[in-house]
């Protein structure tokens, strides 16, 4: 167990491995949330906390009911219904407790529950460090930190393209390329730019 | 009667089509389309899932709780996906191998719980067939159109058969930019013609012809 495991975690998934950029998890509102750049940092921070949050759920369901029963095969049943009821409950916890934050999230907490990048981490945690249903060392650690930095991800390309966004609004562009069109030629050359981070080892 | 029935079949493929005009359920559609094989088995699998659970949903729907819809539409199309996944492990492991995590991850696929939301929980199970069956073909069809432009232009095949001697392919677009780039230009292409066929009509509407 050493830092460099965590370190090369975060470069593979921040840089390397983008969940947008490169693995396409969570396009949906990648491309709808990202006209401007206060809801898009707002959902970028919403998504860094469910993943977070669902990592370590998951990772105590896969590892203390899924694996002893010998019922993996409830894998994508159980990691979903889990999230949703998370979220639901998160949702509850901050309209309650903090105004201030419920506002800053806005709608964008309950929309996460559909979110591939939500699901994806948790999939991904599943696969890489339960080997044949065997733990690998420090694996609840590694969890946390993938889901960690895959929002973090996730949040760096949000509040990228809602700045490159904004400015194209002002821009005149064929009629027939404006708005989600273009969205996805600007993601293209954006993910062709971080494909120069491949092969970066630490 | 068996006009309607041949347009909720229909309907999907052309004017609802989930990819070009619904722009539903991205994720998969560029991930997988690296290749036309990839690009048919998900199609079919996402179809299948589609099948199941606009049946269940539908044959349900007097059922379940309006509050509550949502989880239970979930807990339905997790189960067709979880068969789905271990049909593919026992039948198809190369295709379970090359879509990766993408096979779980139909269940948060915005065409299925798209259409048990808007269409399955409303109508009756024979329509909730046919749509799930046109919707399951149109986003096949639009899948396979992406795979097949990128598969040639960034390999040089189609399906695995060299097309064209002494082509020199575009890395580029069987990475992830070029399934960006493609449905953005698509999507933009369509545009285009939809652009100017309302034009025209708005002339149409405006001009001499309209005062007939």
């Amino acid at each position: 167990m050493d830092v460099s495991k965590f370190v090369m975690i975060f470069i593979s998934m921040v840089f390397i491995n983008n969940f947008i950029l490169s693995k396409f998890l969570g396009l949906c509102s990648f491309i709808g949330v990202s006209k401007e750049t206060r809801p898009a940092v707002s959902m970028g921070f919403a998504v860094m906390f469910v993943t977070t949050m669902s990592s370590i759920i998951t990772w105590l369901i896969y590892r203390f009911i899924l694996i002893p029963f010998n019922i993996t095969y409830m894998r994508t049943i159980s990691f979903i219904l889990v999230i949703a009821t998370f979220v639901q409950l998160v949702e509850m916890f901050i309209r309650k407790t903090s105004p201030h934050l419920y506002k800053f999230f806005g709608i964008y907490l309950p929309l996460i529950t559909v979110n591939c990048a939500v699901l994806g981490v948790a999939v991904l945690n599943s696969e890489e460090f339960f080997i044949n249903s065997k733990i690998v060392p420090g694996s609840f650690a590694l969890s946390v930190v993938q889901g960690l930095f895959a929002g973090v991800g996730y949040c760096l390309a949000m509040l990228l393209m809602s700045g490159i966004r904004e400015r194209l609004e002002l821009v005149e562009v064929p009629r027939s390329f404006k708005d989600v069109p273009l969205a996805f030629v600007i993601a293209s050359l954006m993910s062709l730019a971080f494909m120069g981070f491949s092969g970066f080892r630490f | 009667m068996i006009k309607k029935l041949f347009y909720e079949f229909k309907k999907g493929i052309t004017v609802e089509n989930p990819t070009f005009a619904l722009v539903l359920g991205l994720c998969p559609t560029l991930a997988v389309s690296t290749t036309v094989v990839n690009a048919i088995g998900m199609g079919v699998a996402a179809t299948f899932v589609l099948l199941g659970s606009n049946i269940f949903i539908s044959a349900l729907r007097n059922f379940i709780p309006d509050r509550i819809r949502i989880p239970c539409y979930i807990v339905i199309i997790a189960t067709f996906v979880t068969i789905n996944e271990m049909i593919m492990k026992a039948y198809f492991p190369a295709l379970n191998r090359s879509l990766g995590i993408f096979v779980p991850l139909i269940v948060v696929n915005c065409i299925v719980l798209g259409r048990a939301e808007a269409f399955a929980c409303k109508n009756s199970v024979l329509y909730s067939i046919l749509d799930a069956l046109g919707m399951g073909v149109g986003f096949t069809i639009a899948l396979v159109i992406i795979a097949s432009i990128r598969e040639f232009l960034g390999n040089g095949t189609i399906l695995g058969i060299p097309l064209v001697k002494g082509f020199e392919p575009v890395t580029m677009m069987v990475l992830a930019p070029g399934a960006l780039f493609t449905i953005g230009i698509l999507i933009g292409i369509m545009n285009f013609y939809h652009l100017k066929k309302k034009d025209k009509k708005e002339i149409k509407g405006l001009g001499c012809h309209g005062c007939k």
